[in-house]
């Protein structure tokens, strides 16, 4: 089933025009990469779906919902969660409070149970639950990031470059949570740099050339095409 | 003898000190609260003192209410007020340049100030005391009761407010959105309500500032706000401006520092001192005392 649609979108900085006519979707249970060069336009995407830039014409359907036209507290609340590029934890709140904002939607015990959960798959968040975020590391950054936008128990989470800045071996493990994350019944629509890791553990992929959506294919045969090798695979 | 007299006299100032700073801290936190989360200098917040002080001498002169209603009203009115403005001048604003907003409270200052000289005229009203009680006197030192009053007044609402804003989810919410309001939008939180409810906690406690000192200056009159709130506005940068901690340390600071000045005989020199605190800090530290550092945000 059809969880997200996005149809014909086009979004604007002033008179600058970032992206054009893209469409694309992801299945309930998917997981599906967009790539891209850098300006590509993959976060402009990913921050028009969560509602923080507007569309000026086309749709997003989320659930058979448009919500191209909600405010983003609203399409949090209906199920999106977006972990930003860059992470963009709050740096003077502590690692507890930050999960708490997470939760913001939520109420009562819910909230207490969901800390708990995100401490049992990071427990290194646990040791430094009253520590201010801004002293975490790089790494724990991360986990507190993705761990954040699991509060809000969402059906689809969408991540922004999640092992940008990141050891060869954080980079695998955040990748390694992606994948669980999805197993556990997480919708994932992931941005990404690395696109051999992100192909490599998505159903399909997106690849975006300057606004626009030039391919779109099963994971696999993107990772076997030779443009999208010589582009963005380095080889 | 003389000895004990210039203690007492000290006592006295220290006392004074701390009861203009209590007032000063209180408004020092509207304009930090506010900073902090929309990088505006609301400069119509002191304004928001000078209704207060209106309200009160309204209901308890004009309605012949009883004091504690007048006060109940003078800081509801602020709330409102405040709330109102927000929502009228600064909210259309949210994606102006700063300067924009900057002058709009200009703006939104002048038009208090004006509409309330049409309304009552230039003179000042006289306010009512709130309430009656005799000055404390411990072995021949008198302490002034509405000095011990406002100082406790001022104490509890800045232990309540720092509960608030470290607690409780709305606070906690203040401080992301204060941080980071695109991240915070993708928590689920609303920009509108968080920012409308600081704007509502800041000009409660101006309201609250308000009526203390009607308690020490028992006058309304349309420009009293401007001289007030530029002190606190003062207190808030010498504190570090957007520092909830920082604006109660500066507006005590400034308080003591015009006690101080008072009583080495130069009560003259009281807003000029002030004055050349804005100047050395803005030279000096321009962050303040627990200011954060210009380049934090990257
Ligand atoms: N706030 C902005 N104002 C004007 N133009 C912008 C703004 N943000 C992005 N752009 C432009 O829109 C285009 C797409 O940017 P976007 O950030 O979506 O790219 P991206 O694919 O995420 O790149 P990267 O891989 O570097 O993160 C770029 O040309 C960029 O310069
Ligand atoms: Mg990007």
């Amino acid at each position: 089933m059809t969880l997200l649609k996005v149809e014909n979108i086009n979004v604007y900085y002033g008179n600058i025009h970032a992206i054009h006519d893209v469409s694309f979707e992801v299945a309930e249970g998917e997981i599906v990469s967009l790539i891209g060069a850098n300006g590509a336009g993959k976060s402009t995407i990913l921050k028009t779906i969560s509602g923080l830039l507007r569309t000026k014409t086309g749709a997003i359907t989320f659930k058979g919902e448009n919500i191209s036209a909600a405010a983003p507290h609203l399409i949090v609340n209906k199920g999106i969660a977006h972990v930003p590029e860059g992470r963009r934890i709050f740096l003077k709140l502590t690692v507890e409070e930050n999960l708490e904002m997470g939760a913001y939607t939520r109420r009562g015990a819910e909230v207490p149970e969901a800390v708990e959960a995100v401490f049992s798959r990071f427990p290194r968040l646990k040791e430094r639950r009253r520590q201010v975020a801004g002293t975490l590391s790089g790494g724990e950054q991360q986990m507190l990031a993705i761990g954040r936008a699991l509060m809000s128990k969402p059906p689809l989470m969408m991540l922004d470059e999640p092992s940008m800045g990141l050891a060869p071996l954080l980079v695998e493990q955040v990748f390694e949570i992606i994948k669980e994350l999805n197993g556990s019944g997480t919708t994932i629509l992931l941005v990404e740099q690395n696109a051999s890791m992100a192909l490599s553990i998505a159903n399909r992929g997106y690849v975006l050339e300057t606004g626009r959506i030039a391919l779109s294919a099963p994971a696999k045969e993107l990772l076997e095409n030779d443009a999208v090798r010589r582009a963005y695979l380095g080889s | 003898m003389s000895d004990m007299t210039a203690i007492t006299t000290i006592l006295k100032q220290i006392l004074n000190g701390l009861q203009s700073g209590s007032i000063y801290a209180l408004i020092a936190l509207g304009y930090s609260m506010v900073y902090g989360i929309i990088m505006l200098l609301n400069f119509a917040h002191g304004d928001i003192i000078m209704v207060g002080a209106y309200l009160a001498w309204l209901c308890m002169v004009r309605f012949a209410l009883n004091p504690a209603l007048a006060v109940a009203a003078a800081v509801a009115g602020c709330t409102a007020l405040g709330m109102l403005i927000e929502k009228a001048a600064y909210t259309p604003l949210r994606s102006s340049p700063r300067l924009s907003l900057l002058i709009t409270a200009i703006g939104v200052s002048y038009l208090l100030e004006n509409t309330f000289q049409l309304i009552f005229g230039a003179g000042a009203k006289t306010v009512p005391p709130f309430f009656n009680a005799k000055n404390l006197s411990f072995g021949g030192v008198v302490l002034s009761s509405n000095a011990i009053v406002t100082i406790i007044a001022a104490a509890v609402c800045m232990a309540l407010l720092t509960l608030l804003v470290q607690k409780t989810k709305m606070g906690k919410a203040m401080r992301a959105v204060s941080e980071d309001m695109g991240a915070a939008q993708l928590m689920g939180i609303s920009i509108n309500r968080t920012i409308s409810f600081t704007f509502a906690v800041g000009s409660a406690l101006a309201g609250i500032g308000s009526v203390l000192y009607c308690t020490a200056y028992p006058q309304a009159d349309p420009m009293m706000g401007s001289m007030l709130g530029l002190k606190a506005f003062v207190a808030a940068v010498l504190g570090g401006i957007g520092s909830i901690p920082g604006a109660m340390i500066g507006g005590l600071a400034i308080g003591l520092a015009e006690a101080l000045v008072s009583a080495a005989g130069l009560s003259t020199w009281k807003d000029g001192v002030v004055f050349a605190i804005l100047i050395i800090v803005l030279v000096v530290k321009p962050t303040g005392i627990l200011g954060r550092s210009l380049n934090e945000k990257v």
